[in-house]
Order: structure tokens, then C-alpha cells, then sequence
């Protein structure tokens, strides 16, 4: 009864919520407008923008020898987060039968057994910095911490769900990424799309100035 | 509450564009950006976190902007913006912070802090909360026409002594020039050499220049303290002097913040396109060499590097021009460490010079410029802008140090072969 409704009903009105709440603030933050800039530019805002959405991937030097614990930290816990959720076979099959009907190639067992353990020590270590470090203990509010501890609860859950062995282990894995959905457009997780943007406005802005940013 | 706070709050409000949403919802509190600002590196101080620095606005944001704001501010249970925040955060906007844009360059979700910080102090500048210093400086550029209280009359005494000196005409309000020239105060009063060096630079150029007696300040204090009319104010008086004289270009000086103001911030304030063309004076100088027509003899042994002004280079764009300049003269330029878009602050900037009660933490401040410079192992630093040049002396002398600023135009001058001649 429970595994039904979490299998279905609240299946859907988790990934509604998820996909109306984005969409609203992503055009929440557009209908905030920009004036146009009147000045006279140096360069290409276009290029700006796309340039500033792909080279921020990278950090600047003053970064990485100065902020290398948050910095190695981030990469591990973003890459083993990206290659779990769409390079695990479960979650594969799961897109392909409840959403897309598209399947693609899996990550080996190994691949997935190693990517966890690059999304545990990376969040792990991301979320001691943010404790322990005087800078991200005073910039932090509830919204990072229920955001850490959700996606830990997702990832946790996944791995016991690991096996397919035991009914209930993938319910509660599917449960916690449903409350992961409903939480994500009204949190700080909404960076996983708005930081095109924010780059974007960046590099623009960089970009007629004929500044590489 | 008081009218202004409520004004305050109002012009805060206005500034949450785009943009701001983005960069608030994008931020994740990693604090990497705490590694890019020098009041923060050189003091340990969380404080001085550039986007802890935004908090008021970020308030207004989330209470204004966001379900859980919206939805506290209906229950009763978020606390709205206060007096005590703009209060508290004064000294935050404006002593700890230059403007100077090098945090903006390492945000891994692209944060344009600095611009969130320009934005925030018109807010805290129309409800009342900026120093006294700066508030100042504003009231004598509108009133008197410049921050340091130059008038026409203290231009041209120092006119007249480039004149006597180089023995060159300096064109005032010659209509139909090509170029109208435009001075900081801290040039006219504290370094005539530079206009002694750009009338002598144009002789020899050929270049059909003139300086506007009604607007030749550049500086502007609107755009450092947040004052968008004040600015706008400001831009507009070099705009009509321009388009009275109908010249094709204004040559913005050295001085980095003016660039800012009259290049990029100018259009925008005044919101009307220029139908002139607006040029930094390194870029012209960069442009007459590559014509041919500066013509430079010989070259400085005496090993030299360049402090790059943030508003010229970072957050202005004109990064190879004095790179060029300096190589056609120097025989040793040697760059620092965090060279370029990525240089460090004199400290000074965004007005934190005209802010006294900023000093001791300006000073401290300085120590990053000082390891900058002694990793380089030169003595002698380049620099082009008449704000840095000040702090970067007062920051020397402070520290006891061995090193000598020059400006790069004044450089260049030094250079020039007038007549077949090398001066």
C-alpha cells in the first residue's frame, strides 16, 4: 500500500513539483529583467557568456592554492554525484521507464563503486569545511545543511538499495529522492541550474569589456 | 523608521534585478571568494567575505524573492531589513571593500559580487549609511565640479606652468577637435607631470586635441559612494562639454574609476548612447605607437613591473595596451605574480581612499600589494592610475619599502623622440 503510493502518486507529485517549482524560478529571476547596457562594447556579450558558463568549471589560481580542501572536495562530490545519477544502471532504467523511454550505456559496477565513494568523501568533506571553516560557519544558514543532509539521505539509501534485493530498501531510496525533488526548487539546489545563468550575466557583462572572466 | 531608511530600502529594492536574483539563488556559501579579497587574506577576518558583505540585500531578496521569505513574511516569522542591518554593514560596503572586482573573477557559479556590492551601496547611500569622507567628496564634485574642490581657476595655474614648462600651447575649448581631454583632480593637483606628459605626447603625435574648461574632471563620485542621479549628474556635464565642442573622442585619464564611470557605467546612467567615442588614455597611446606616429627612443635598464589598476584592467578591459607601452620602454619588464585581470588592489579603490576611518584597515590591506611586490624583487613599479599611485606611495612609505611608482604616461613622455630628438 505504502510502496504503491511512493511507486506512484507521490512519484508524480514529486517530479510535478520539481519541474513547475524550476521553472518558476527560473522565470521568476527573468521576469526581474536587465536593463540593456548602453555602452559601447569591446567584445562579444554572446561569446562572453558562453565562455564564462564553461570556464567557471575551472578555478582561478588564487583558488586553488588557497582553497584547495573545498575545491578538491567540490570536484569529488559533483563528478560522483553526475556519474551516480546518470550512469548508475537502476537509475537508467528507472529514467527510461517512468520518464524519458530513452535507455544509454551504464557505468561498470567498479565505475559506480568508485563514483560513490567520490560523492560520500566530497560531500562528506564539503559539509565538515562548511562546520569547521570560520568563513562558510558564518555564511552558512538551514537552507545548506537540510540541502547536505537530504542529498546524503538519497545517496545513503541508494547504496543499501544497491542490490535490488530487498523491496523496501528502494522505497525508502525512492522516497528520500522524491522528498530531495519536492525540497530542490525551494532551496539552494536550484545552483544546479541558475548557475548558467549567474555565469552567463557574468560573462556577458565580462565579455563587452573584452575581459576573459 | 526614518524617511531616508524607508528611501534606502526602496532604492535597495530597485537594484534586485536579473541579474541579483541569479547571483543570490546560484550561491551555494562556499566562501572560495573569501580567498580572492585582500581585506580577508590579510586580516582572517570572516567578516570581510565578499558576499557576507551582501547580506542586507540578500535579506531583502529572500524575504521579497523567495517562497520561504514570502511565506515568513506572511506568518510574521522573517525579521525585514533594519535599520541596525544598514548600520552594522557600513563599514563593510564601503571600508572593506575597493570595488576592485577579483572576487568576481573566482565565484565558481560566476557571481558578479562586485556588482552586487556597486548595487548594494546605492541603497545604503540613499538611506544615509556612507562615510563621511565620501559623502563629502559627492557634495564638492556636484557643488564645486570636482571631489578635491579643483576649479577651472586651479587648472589653469597648472596650465600655465605646463605651458611655461614644455613650451607647447595647451588647447582649451577648441571646437571641432578630434579629442577632448579629461584630468582627475589628484592629477591636477598632485601630478601636473601627467598633463605636462600628454601635451607633449600629442605635440609630438600630431594629435588635434583640446580640454573642455566647463567639464575636464573625470573622477566621479557618484558611481564610488552609489548615488546614481549624483553620477548621472556627473556623466552628463562631460557628455555636454563633448557634444559642444563636437569632438569625436573624450580621453578618459589614468584614473581608474573614471574610466569606469565615463567608458562603461556612463550610457547607462544618463540611459542614452554616446555619439562619441570614449577612449582610456593607454589605449590611445597604444593606438598612436601602432600608427606610427609615437615614436619612443631608447629604453629604462632599471628592472621594472606593473601594478595593474583594477578599474583599467579587471573590470575595464584595457589589459594589453600599457603591457605594450611598457615593454617599448623597459628593457627588463618583469611581471608580478596575479599579474593582469587577476592583479591584487592597492587597497584604495571604490573610494576607500576618501573614507579616513578606513585607513588602518586600507594599511593592512596593503601588506598584499607589499608580498606581491617583494616576491618580484623589483624596485621600481609602473602604474597608471593617479588614485593607486597615492596609496601605493602612503602604503611604501608606511612600510618602510625601497620603491619607486611612476606613471606610465609620464614614462612614456620621458621617452618620446620630439623632432628627431629623444627628449
Amino acid at each position: 500500500m505504502i510502496g504503491q503510493f511512493i511507486d506512484g502518486p507521490l512519484w508524480t507529485f514529486s517530479l510535478t513539483v520539481f519541474l513547475i517549482g524550476v521553472v518558476w524560478r527560473i522565470a521568476a529571476i527573468l521576469m526581474a529583467g536587465k536593463r540593456p547596457d548602453l555602452a559601447t562594447p569591446k567584445g562579444s556579450a554572446g561569446a562572453g557568456a558562453l565562455r564564462a558558463v564553461f570556464s567557471r568549471f575551472l578555478p582561478e589560481r588564487t583558488v586553488t592554492t588557497q582553497g584547495r580542501l573545498p575545491l578538491i572536495a567540490g570536484y569529488l562530490f559533483h563528478l560522483g554525484l553526475f556519474a551516480l545519477l546518470f550512469f548508475a544502471q537502476p537509475h537508467i532504467d528507472f529514467i527510461a521507464e517512468k520518464i524519458t523511454g530513452l535507455s544509454w550505456p551504464a557505468m561498470p559496477h567498479w565505475a559506480f563503486i568508485v563514483a560513490a565513494e567520490f560523492a560520500f568523501a566530497g560531500l562528506i568533506l564539503l559539509w565538515l569545511h562548511r562546520i569547521l571553516h570560520p568563513v562558510t560557519r558564518l555564511l552558512s544558514d538551514l537552507d545548506d545543511h537540510i540541502g547536505a543532509v537530504l542529498v546524503f539521505l538519497v545517496m545513503l539509501t541508494g547504496c543499501l538499495a544497491l542490490a535490488q534485493a530487498f523491496e523496501p530498501l528502494r522505497l525508502i531510496h525512492l522516497l528520500s529522492a522524491e522528498l530531495l525533488l519536492i525540497y530542490f526548487p525551494f532551496s539552494k539546489l536550484m545552483h544546479a541550474f541558475t548557475f548558467v545563468m549567474s555565469r552567463s550575466y557574468t560573462g556577458a557583462t565580462m565579455g563587452r569589456k573584452g575581459v576573459n572572466a | 523608521m526614518s524617511e531616508p531608511f524607508d528611501q534606502g530600502v526602496q532604492v535597495l529594492r530597485q537594484q534586485i534585478d536579473a541579474g541579483i536574483s541569479a547571483y543570490f539563488s546560484s550561491c551555494v556559501h562556499c566562501g572560495l571568494c573569501a580567498e580572492a579579497c585582500l581585506f580577508y587574506t590579510e586580516t582572517d577576518n570572516p567578516r570581510y567575505t565578499p558576499i557576507h558583505k551582501l547580506e542586507p540585500m540578500k535579506k531583502l531578496w529572500r524575504r521579497e524573492h523567495t517562497f520561504w521569505g514570502k511565506l515568513g513574511a506572511l506568518l510574521g516569522l522573517s525579521e525585514p531589513l533594519t535599520e541596525a542591518d544598514f548600520s552594522e554593514w557600513e563599514t563593510l560596503v564601503y571600508d572593506s571593500c575597493t570595488l576592485c572586482g577579483r572576487c568576481s573573477m573566482v565565484c565558481p557559479v560566476g557571481n558578479d559580487i562586485t556588482d552586487m556590492i556597486r548595487k548594494q551601496r546605492e541603497g545604503f547611500s540613499a538611506a544615509g549609511y556612507a562615510p563621511e569622507g565620501m559623502k563629502e567628496a559627492t557634495r564638492r564634485a556636484l557643488e564645486i565640479g570636482s571631489p578635491m574642490g579643483v576649479t577651472y581657476a586651479t587648472l589653469k595655474a597648472a596650465l600655465a606652468h605646463v605651458e611655461k614648462d614644455t613650451g607647447l600651447n595647451v588647447p582649451v575649448d577648441r571646437q571641432g577637435a578630434d579629442y577632448m581631454t579629461l584630468f582627475s583632480s589628484m592629477e591636477v593637483v598632485n601630478f601636473p607631470e601627467y598633463i605636462a606628459a600628454i601635451t607633449r605626447i600629442f605635440h609630438a603625435a600630431g594629435v588635434s586635441w583640446t580640454i573642455s574648461s566647463e567639464a575636464f574632471e573625470a573622477t566621479n563620485s557618484g558611481i564610488q559612494i552609489g548615488n546614481k542621479d549624483a553620477a548621472a549628474e556627473l556623466v552628463n556635464r562631460v557628455v555636454t562639454a563633448a557634444e559642444k565642442l563636437g569632438v569625436k573622442s573624450v580621453i578618459s585619464p589614468e584614473c581608474g574609476h573614471a574610466y569606469m564611470a565615463i567608458r562603461w557605467e556612463g550610457p547607462n546612467l544618463i540611459d542614452r548612447a554616446y555619439p562619441f567615442e570614449v577612449v582610456h588614455i593607454l589605449e590611445l597611446l597604444d593606438q598612436l605607437k601602432a600608427e606610427g606616429r609615437l615614436r619612443l627612443a631608447s629604453k629604462e635598464n632599471t628592472p621594472m613591473t606593473l601594478h595593474d589598476p583594477c578599474q583599467i584592467v579587471r573590470r575595464g578591459g584595457v589589459i594589453q595596451p600599457p603591457r605594450e607601452l611598457l615593454n617599448s620602454v623597459a628593457e627588463h619588464f618583469i611581471e608580478m605574480k596575479d599579474h593582469g585581470v587577476m592583479n591584487w588592489c592597492c587597497g584604495g579603490g571604490g573610494g576607500v581612499s576618501a573614507n579616513e576611518r578606513a585607513e588602518p584597515l586600507r594599511l593592512q590591506a596593503f601588506n598584499r600589494k607589499k608580498q606581491q611586490l617583494d616576491e618580484s624583487g623589483v624596485d621600481t613599479m609602473v602604474t597608471a592610475c593617479a588614485n593607486c599611485r597615492i596609496i601605493l606611495e602612503e602604503g611604501i612609505e608606511h612600510n618602510e619599502m625601497d620603491t619607486a611608482v611612476i606613471s606610465l604616461t609620464e614614462l612614456i613622455a620621458d621617452h618620446l623622440l620630439e623632432g628627431g630628438k629623444e627628449n
